[in-house]
């Protein structure tokens, strides 16, 4: 596979605030990629970076080989869409999709133009008159019309209701299929994205704490739920990530247990289940890795 | 897929199995295509082709050069061999510990499904 996105130990600082620190991760051609993190986690800042809107403090990004930062070349095949694009004071959608076909070389008029349908974004209303679940369609229509080979979608459904987001995901993973190509998702709703992405970055406070194949975290860890006594005896050599404890019952969340483990577990009387993404993400999220309790 | 948080390629291999095992799909018949399989479950189309790796890897499908993925002669018995081999783990053993926890006897059990026809 040929990465397309290359980050090395990339830091920003804002006046003493470090929002990226010393990250670096890779991205290949033509996958979902899910960036997730809660609220001020630095998910934007890092996909401004990757985007060359912003010039790194220290470290290195390449996309297709060169630094993204005021370089029209690499710039001309990626599409960002941010949560709060901002457009001019008497556009309509009209204008704004004429805009975009001039900026992305693969601009899919007529499918721009089913999408406009599809999210029901009134044509004649200025854009700015749009409320926030139509203004966050404008930036999903133009995002994914540009069919662009990296396309960058930072939280692109604010203000969507339900029903849109839905027919947001179903779309991207159609269009995916049709049109392959590398597609950055950030997000903190983990659930609802998590079947659509291939490999997930988890970033908290600046810093990606968990990089790998979805499939393979599906899996990786249990909740385990019983007697606070079992449950301590079965979790015995395992990564605890989590523990809660009500009167005599305990559940906890634990990392690398084998299909025979939660064999031998269910057999001793103890409630076993394969945590969520969400779940083992959260439960990632919590804690520093230094503070993570290994059972004796 | 389900919620349970098992890896979706395997849910998904298993679905399959199990269409296979019913006669959803017959041997010798077309499955879906990857990328019809992602749209139906909403999941990425790598995790899909995982899933139908792995049944190819088993022998329970084929492939068909630029036509698509097919059920094997013979997979349906193979496939009802292994999910035998995996009742008793999966069915008979949380039934026993639930009956031990109310109290339920291996007889009253046996009673209970004396009185079901299957």
């Amino acid at each position: 596979m040929t990465k397309v996105i290359e980050v090395n130990n990339l830091t920003k600082s804002y006046r003493g605030a470090t929002a990226v620190d010393s990250v670096s991760l890779a991205i290949e051609e033509n996958g979902i990629y899910g960036l997730l993190g809660r609220n001020g986690a630095g998910k934007t800042t890092l996909m401004k970076l990757v985007a060359g809107h912003e010039l790194a403090s220290t470290g290195e990004i390449s996309v297709y080989g060169a630094s993204p930062f005021e370089n029209s070349a690499v710039l001309a095949n990626m599409a960002f869409i941010r949560e709060s694009l901002r457009y001019s004071e008497n556009y309509k959608i009209g204008h704004v999709l004429k805009a975009a076909k001039i900026a992305f070389a693969n601009w899919d008029d007529a499918f721009a133009q089913s999408l406009v349908d599809k999210f029901q974004i009134p044509r004649k209303r200025l854009v700015r008159k749009l409320s926030r679940g139509q203004l966050s369609a404008v930036g999903v229509v133009v995002g994914l019309a540009a069919r662009a080979p990296i396309t960058i979608l930072d939280e692109p459904y604010i203000g969507m209701d339900a029903v849109a987001r839905k027919h947001f995901y179903d779309i991207l993973l159609a269009d995916y299929i049709k049109h392959p190509r590398t597609i950055v998702l950030s997000t903190h709703l983990i659930d609802e994205v998590a079947d659509l992405l291939e490999h997930v970055f988890v970033i908290d406070q600046g810093r990606i704490i968990l990089d790998a194949n979805t499939e393979d975290l599906r899996g990786s860890a249990a909740v385990i739920e019983g007697s606070t006594e079992s449950v301590d005896d079965a979790v015995a050599g395992f990564v605890i990530l989590e523990s809660q404890t009500i009167g005599t019952q305990k559940r906890v969340v634990a990392q690398g247990l084998k299909a025979e483990d939660a064999a031998r577990l269910q057999s001793a009387g103890l409630a076993v289940k394969p945590a969520t993404l969400q779940q083992l993400i959260i439960s990632q999220t919590n804690m520093d890795s230094s503070e993570k309790v290994e059972v004796a | 897929m389900d919620e349970s948080g098992r890896p979706i390629f395997l849910q998904l291999a298993e679905q399959l199995e199990n269409q296979i095992i019913s006669d959803q799909f017959e041997e010798e018949s077309q499955v879906p295509s990857i990328n019809e399989l992602a749209t139906f479950h909403s999941i990425n189309p790598a995790t899909a082709l995982k899933a139908i790796n792995q049944l190819v890897d088993d022998a329970t499908l084929y492939k068909k050069r630029g036509i698509g993925m097919f059920v094997n002669a013979g997979a349906k018995q193979a496939l009802i061999t292994k999910h035998s081999q995996k009742f008793r783990a999966e069915f008979v053993e949380p039934l026993i510990i639930e009956a031990r926890k109310l109290g339920i006897t291996s007889q009253e059990i046996i009673q209970m499904l004396g009185k079901e026809s299957f």
